[in-house]
């Protein structure tokens, strides 16, 4: 094995401009909602007093939760020393900070006051967890960017090591902070649970693996590039035990949940549903088949043991993801506050009764824009900054490949 | 040589535009400040002198809004320093009954706002008008001293009361 | 400013004659009418806690005179429809799962001692007097709407749209958040008022009052005199989700 090179993309092919111009459309498109969301305010987009949250934050937390998660890879090189990971670490860190812009941007862009974002740069209410995740969300720019500077300068090389292993405590704060959002809410029974953090960290983990899985596969396809099948099984293999164990943390959430009486109402309307709303259908179908138990299949099939498998996975632990975040998020909301036990509640203000809510157009476009922000940057980066090793083939990445042409 | 004629020549763009400048300036007119509704104070005719008050109004708000808002420390104290007050004086209803709003160059925030490109989002939430339309400064906040024995119908008919109506009024 | 001079000579000539009779005589009708009162000079303090009693068994079933109360002197009113207009109070008709009983009552802003609302908020924008109401300082709200996620009592409004003919003592405006802020405008007059005749309540309570079913009280907690305190030492009152120890400062009678 020797020291992996890293080369930029070319970049002139009709391919990869078209690539930036369909990301550009995407970016595009979500700007003009957002300036028509801004312009009109919020009346315009599906929320409303009762589902305060709505899609664009259904993309910006998983963009978030999956940026500390593509961040993975870097880590599982530099903190525990796995030689093979070590060529995608660049790119790995590389897509935790587009993702965590993209994810950001969405944020900013839905605020009620959007122009005033740099309030929440200087006036902190420190008992916020949200003002915590503003510290958090920076300074993961910052750490993350020093560590790909080590890793990229030859000199620095040697404190890769360290910056890494800040760059991994700092993620797994930050995805704490992400899940805290919704653990330390007491008010809503869908969250109020210390188990969001840990749940959200596993689930990061697969989420920004899926989305580095495709962008490694994608990138080596289109440029003729090796990657070898070692290296494709490392991270199958990955994927399915990150799969496996977000499963885990939704069984034990589940089954918490379940024990206690006070949470059968939420737990029979996410789980039975009651006929009229979505989301048991985008937790079973969305969550739970598509986003986990068919992935796991293709995973681990015997048969299925292919480069198209691998990504469809991929694909399909992102659906998953997002089925997740809108069960999470707008579920947890459309599930009625239980402020009088006991009791049958009307009211003119929704009290009582499942608060409906659908996407609408602009609040897609600015989630899909936040998603193509993070594609850009990658794109755009690899083409000007040598993140992407020139191969990934066996013979490249493989510690054992040598050792058992020795050996032979 | 050719260093020379460089020099030579940015000199003389230099002044050139220097020239074209001063012509604009000249010819640019400010902003028509509306008349406030009376003097809350004959030395400084606004709360505080004029020209502190266009200089400097935007801190005083700032302070009092914060004030105001988290402590309930209401206009009383800041001597009129409230954004309720300066509408209640300066932006009064014509004689017609008419009140410009914030949208209208009329309005006496837009006209100065609006000219100086500075945007303000004030009137985002707050009122532009007076809620009443009989609005008057309080005592013991703009002029601590009584008004007894004072006729104020001299000081209204004085020419002065505005200083922009003032330097106009100087004009033959 | 030349002219200075005669204004100048004006003042003198005034202060000259001034009296002792300081701010009583006015010239009428043309210069600085209003009296001041001195009171809300002076920060709120936690010397108050203001609080609200509402008795459930008086409150009438079909009755919103206190919702159009509110909404009357807070200028709110509505614009696209009730899924996005601001609330600041509503009434609620509850029907007991096992007896049946019916009863209503208004809901607000509780106005917590330990309001979730104000945790969460990034900017701190959310935040409590020292008398304990509870506001939100548009000025630094950024409407990121975790407030509205974390209240129990979802007594909070965002504002969807652009909004005009705000009332001057209630400003409000796209993109930030709001609740009940108890009148906060009358309870800062009333501090200003020595004379506790004079005193007014939140224009809800008044409503009520007004209507003839007085299902609400008004006042301070940590007066033992005031009239609610009086009353919630003879009945008691219950917390809505008192399960969270958040100490409201609405309580309710006969809730059952």
């Amino acid at each position: 094995m020797q020291k992996p090179r890293y080369l930029e993309l070319e970049g002139r092919s009709a391919g990869y401009y078209l690539l930036l111009v369909i990301l550009g459309c995407f970016i595009a498109a979500g700007l003009a909602a957002f300036i028509y969301m801004e312009h009109e305010g919020h009346w315009v987009t599906r929320m409303n007093n009762q589902i305060v949250w709505g899609t664009p934050h259904v993309f910006a937390v998983f963009l978030i939760v999956a940026a500390s998660g593509a961040l993975n890879i870097a880590s599982i090189s530099s903190v525990f020393g796995r030689a093979i990971y070590k060529p995608l670490a660049p790119l790995s860190a590389l897509l935790a900070m587009a993702l965590l812009a993209g994810g950001l941007a969405i944020l900013v862009l839905d605020l009620g006051r959007p122009e005033r974002v740099v309030i929440a740069m200087t006036k902190y209410n420190f008992k916020s967890i949200f003002a915590w995740n503003m510290i958090l969300y920076n300074g993961f720019f910052a750490i993350v960017l020093v560590y790909l500077w080590m890793m990229m300068e030859r000199r620095f090389n040697k404190y890769s090591k360290v910056a890494g292993f800040f760059a991994f405590i700092w993620r797994l704060t930050l995805t704490t902070g992400t899940g805290s959002i919704f653990g330390f809410l007491v008010a809503r029974e869908a969250y109020d649970a210390a188990i969001l953090a840990p749940m959200f960290i596993v689930m990061s983990f697969a989420y920004g693996l899926a989305i580095f899985n495709i962008i490694v596969v994608a990138a080596y396809g289109w440029t003729q590039r090796d990657l070898g099948p070692a290296m494709l099984m490392k991270l199958r293999r990955l994927l399915g035990i990150f799969i496996a164990a977000a499963l885990y943390f939704v069984v034990v959430y589940h089954l918490t949940n379940l024990y206690i009486t006070q949470r059968h109402g939420i737990e029979s309307f996410i789980l039975l549903g009651t006929g009229e709303d979505i989301y048991m259908k985008v937790f079973w179908i969305g969550q739970i088949l598509v986003g986990g138990v068919i992935p796991l299949l293709l995973v681990y099939a015997p048969r299925l043991q292919c480069r198209a498998s691998l990504v469809l996975a991929s694909v399909l632990v992102i659906l998953g993801g997002l089925s997740q975040m809108y069960v999470t998020i707008i579920g947890g909301q459309a599930y009625p506050l239980e402020i009088f036990p006991g009791k049958t509640v009307t009211s003119s203000f929704s009290d009582g009764i499942i608060n409906a809510y659908s996407p609408s157009l602009p609040e897609v476009m600015l989630g899909l824009a936040g998603v193509a922000i993070a594609f850009f940057l990658v794109v755009f980066a690899i083409k000007v900054l040598r993140i992407l090793p020139q191969s990934l083939a066996d013979r490249d990445v493989d510690p054992h490949y040598i050792a058992e042409k020795q050996t032979a | 040589m050719m260093q020379n004629s460089r020099l030579l020549q940015s000199l003389l763009t230099m002044a050139v535009l220097a020239l074209w400048a001063s012509i604009t300036v000249a010819e640019v007119t400010g902003p028509t400040i509306p008349k406030a509704k009376e003097m809350a104070n004959p030395d400084t005719k606004c709360i505080k002198p004029v020209e502190d008050m266009r200089k400097n109004h935007m801190h005083y708000l700032l302070h009092q809004r914060d004030e105001t808002l988290r402590e309930g420390i209401r206009e009383e104290k800041f001597k009129g320093e409230s954004l309720k007050e300066c509408i209640g004086c300066h932006n009064a209803p014509a004689k017609d009954g008419k009140v410009a709003r914030v949208s209208e160059r009329e309005h006496f925030c837009n006209a100065c706002h609006s000219y100086a490109a500075v945007k303000i989002d004030c009137f985002d939430c707050h009122a532009d008008k007076p809620a009443n339309t009989e609005y008057r400064h309080p005592l013991g906040g703009a002029i601590k001293t009584s008004q007894t024995g004072f006729d104020s119908k001299q000081l209204l008919n004085q020419p002065t009361l505005d200083p922009v109506a003032a330097k106009e009024d100087k004009k033959p | 400013m030349s002219d200075d001079t005669s204004l100048n000579l004006t003042r003198r000539q005034f202060l000259g004659t001034s009296s002792a009779l300081a701010g009583l005589a006015i010239a009428p009708g043309v210069f600085l009418t209003k009296v001041a009162h001195a009171g809300d000079t002076e920060a709120a303090t936690d010397k108050n806690r203001w609080g609200m009693l509402i008795d459930t068994s008086k409150c009438a079933t079909g009755c919103n005179e206190c919702v159009t109360a509110c909404n009357k002197e807070n200028g709110i009113s509505g614009t696209h429809g009730p899924a996005t207009d601001a609330q600041w109070i509503r009434k609620v008709t509850l029907t007991d799962k096992q007896t049946g009983y019916v009863q209503s009552l208004p809901l607000m802003c509780q106005h917590c001692a330990n309001p979730p609302c104000v945790d969460v908020c990034p900017t701190g924008a959310s935040m409590k007097r020292a008398d304990g109401i509870v506001l939100v300082d548009k000025h630094i709200c950024i409407g990121c709407r975790y407030c509205m996620m974390a209240c129990p009592y979802k007594a909070r409004s965002f504002i969807h749209e652009v909004l005009e003919e705000q009332k001057a003592v209630a400003p409000r405006g796209k993109g930030t958040v709001e609740s009940c802020t108890m009148c906060v405008q009358r309870v800062d007059a009333n501090r200003g008022e020595a004379d506790k005749s004079k005193h007014v309540d939140p224009a809800c309570v008044e409503a009520c009052n007004a209507s003839g079913h007085k299902a609400m009280w008004f006042g301070d907690l940590k007066d033992p005199d005031s009239e609610i305190a009086t009353e919630l030492k003879k009945h008691g009152g219950q917390q809505l989700r008192a399960d969270l120890q958040l100490n409201t400062g609405v309580r309710y009678q006969g809730i059952t």
